[in-house]
């Protein structure tokens, strides 16, 4: 059956453009920086995850136990040192720093990696199915998406539930304020990029084994994210779901037209949403 | 040991190259009421902003029980107790007016004060607790802000223009609430650009100008006319200090 082939295609990709975009959307709520390099950083979690099946036979999703805490570590130290120093200014500074931050780290994979284009093998899940009313629905695209539906409502909860998330949504209304709560707004900043970045660990290793990666691949994931971003809107990390799940849902209509349109389908309806809701689908309300 | 709460002396303050505090010294008791007084940009919002760390002081110290505090940062002078109810109240806009409560809390610091306390204290603000900031009144919205220092358990309280844009009797309200407040033994310093309101309730008075302290003394010791040439700066008594 056609329609539920694109439906589960559209809930693989969907569910990995929300787990590309939640990052960049936790990054830019919290602390007004888009970070070009945020594709690249993707693009690392997968090698990460590469060069620990090389140096112990693990599963790539067993991995994840390494990967998850060196990228939220890498996100911290990253902010901490490097980031914290733009938040607040000009917006044109964070632009700077973080392109050249992206440029650095191709190159610095292309020299440790070479541009050979590489794989996470995942075994049997990769290709293993179930048959639903004669059609073959993939395990690992219900996969990927239960794991996005899962870290968005973990986000969202965490937000939204607990006083980590209303001591980050204070940071964000005002980092001067919560100096005199006794916050460092410096130290909830690199937890804000840590928790984006243990986002991105997730992204990285389900990308790397749904596909071939390379060095160069940051800038279209990138270029992915802004497009589930805007399509979503800021209002919730749900947005960063629906997001995903309309873009996913194009790419996937036009993948079976055609897959030479594909990626074009996708252009063009994020475009549209632009054109009718500037703000996004799930846009954030005025105070 | 005296009873001496905070003391400044010599303090020098800039934004940048334009210097905003001059060799500046004032002193506050355990559980004293200091009331600042000064006209448009005397200073009186910048010395809250040195004493809770906000900003730093170039020259000249800033002693909280015999301790230098200046520069070491508001969010560790806040869990030594000193702590601002800043100018325009500063809420957090997406936060419900419990989580701007509880943002006090984070200050880690044991005391009489708790969400309860505070609801008792503020009857009105606890049937929005479920509210976000923003959505209160200005008089809710400075009781928040009161109840959310409070929070923090402090030693120093330090008030920026708590009556700012309210009615006169929302602002009898909330220094009716200041007493209740201070029967607790917290010291509080409250800067006011109406002499009247501030100089009831303080035991000790300072009136800046110009980023200096031209006249201090105690309320009813010092005549309205003292104070209100200080205040304006005509120069014709002798009483000022720089
Ligand atoms: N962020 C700033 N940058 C530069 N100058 C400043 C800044 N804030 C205040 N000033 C200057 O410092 C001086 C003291 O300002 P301050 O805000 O302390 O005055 P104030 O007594 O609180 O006045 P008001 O009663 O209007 O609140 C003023 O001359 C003001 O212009
Ligand atoms: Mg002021």
């Amino acid at each position: 059956m056609a329609i539920l082939e694109v439906i589960v295609q559209a809930m693989m990709l969907g569910g990995l453009y929300a787990l590309f975009a939640a990052g960049l959307a936790l990054v830019f709520g919290i602390m007004r920086i888009v970070n070009l390099a945020h594709g690249d950083f993707i693009v690392i979690a997968g090698f990460l995850a590469l060069i620990v099946t090389w140096a112990i036979p693990v599963h790539p999703f067993v991995s994840l136990l390494i990967v998850i805490p060196v990228m939220a570590a890498i996100g911290y130290v990253l902010q901490r040192g490097l980031l914290n120093r733009i938040v607040g200014a000009d917006p044109m500074a964070p632009l700077l720093v973080t392109f050249g931050l992206s440029i650095l780290i191709q190159n610095a994979l292309l020299q440790a990696f070479s541009g050979d284009t590489r794989k996470l093998q995942a075994g049997a899940i990769e290709t293993s199915s179930m048959s639903i009313g004669g059609t073959a629905v993939g395990h690992y695209p219900i996969l990927v998406f239960v794991v996005a539906v899962g870290v968005i409502w973990g986000l969202q909860t965490l937000f939204y539930k607990t006083r980590l998330g209303y001591v980050l949504r204070a940071t964000s209304d005002d980092a001067q304020t919560v100096r005199l709560m006794g916050v460092d707004h410096r130290h909830i900043y690199a937890i804000a990029s840590a928790l984006a970045f243990a986002v991105i660990a997730v992204a990285g290793v389900l990308m790397a084994v749904r596909t071939n990666f390379d060095p160069t691949l940051g800038p279209a994931r990138l270029l992915t994210a802004f497009e589930v971003v805007i399509i979503g809107g800021l209002g919730s990390f749900w947005g960063a779901l629906i997001g995903g799940m309309v873009l996913g849902l194009a790419q996937a209509i036009g993948a079976r037209i055609d897959p030479g349109i594909q990626m074009l389908v996708g252009h063009v309806v994020f475009l549209l949403v632009l054109l009718v809701r500037p703000n996004g689908l799930m846009p954030k309300v005025g105070h | 040991m005296s009873n001496t709460l905070l003391s400044l002396d010599g303090v020098d303050t800039f934004y940048g190259e334009f210097q905003a505090l001059f060799d500046l010294s004032i002193e506050v008791g355990v559980g004293e009421c200091v009331a600042l007084v000064g006209s448009n940009g005397a200073g009186k919002s910048t010395l809250l902003k040195v004493i809770s760390g906000l900003m730093s002081p170039r020259s000249g110290t800033v002693s909280l029980r015999g301790e230098n505090i200046g520069g070491v940062g508001a969010e560790t002078v806040v869990k030594k107790g000193v702590t601002l109810v800043p100018e325009g109240r500063r809420l957090f806009p997406s936060l419900t007016v419990e989580e701007n409560l509880l943002m006090g809390a984070q200050a880690k610091r044991g005391g009489p004060w708790s969400l309860e306390r505070i609801y008792q204290l503020f009857p009105n603000i606890a049937e929005r607790r479920r509210n976000l900031g923003g959505a209160l009144s200005g008089g809710q919205q400075q009781m928040v802000a009161i109840g959310r220092a409070l929070m923090t358990n402090p030693d120093l309280l330090l008030c920026d223009e708590i009556s700012l844009g309210l009615a006169p009797v929302v602002v009898r309200e909330l220094y009716e609430r200041m007493a209740t407040i201070r029967a607790q033994g917290m010291a509080v310093v409250i800067v006011e650009q109406d002499i009247g309101q501030a100089s009831k309730v303080a035991t000790k008075l300072y009136c800046l100008r110009s980023g200096r302290v031209v006249l201090e003394g105690s309320p009813s010791s010092l005549s309205r006319q003292q104070i209100t040439e200080a205040y304006f700066g005509l120069e014709t008594t002798a009483h000022g200090h720089s």
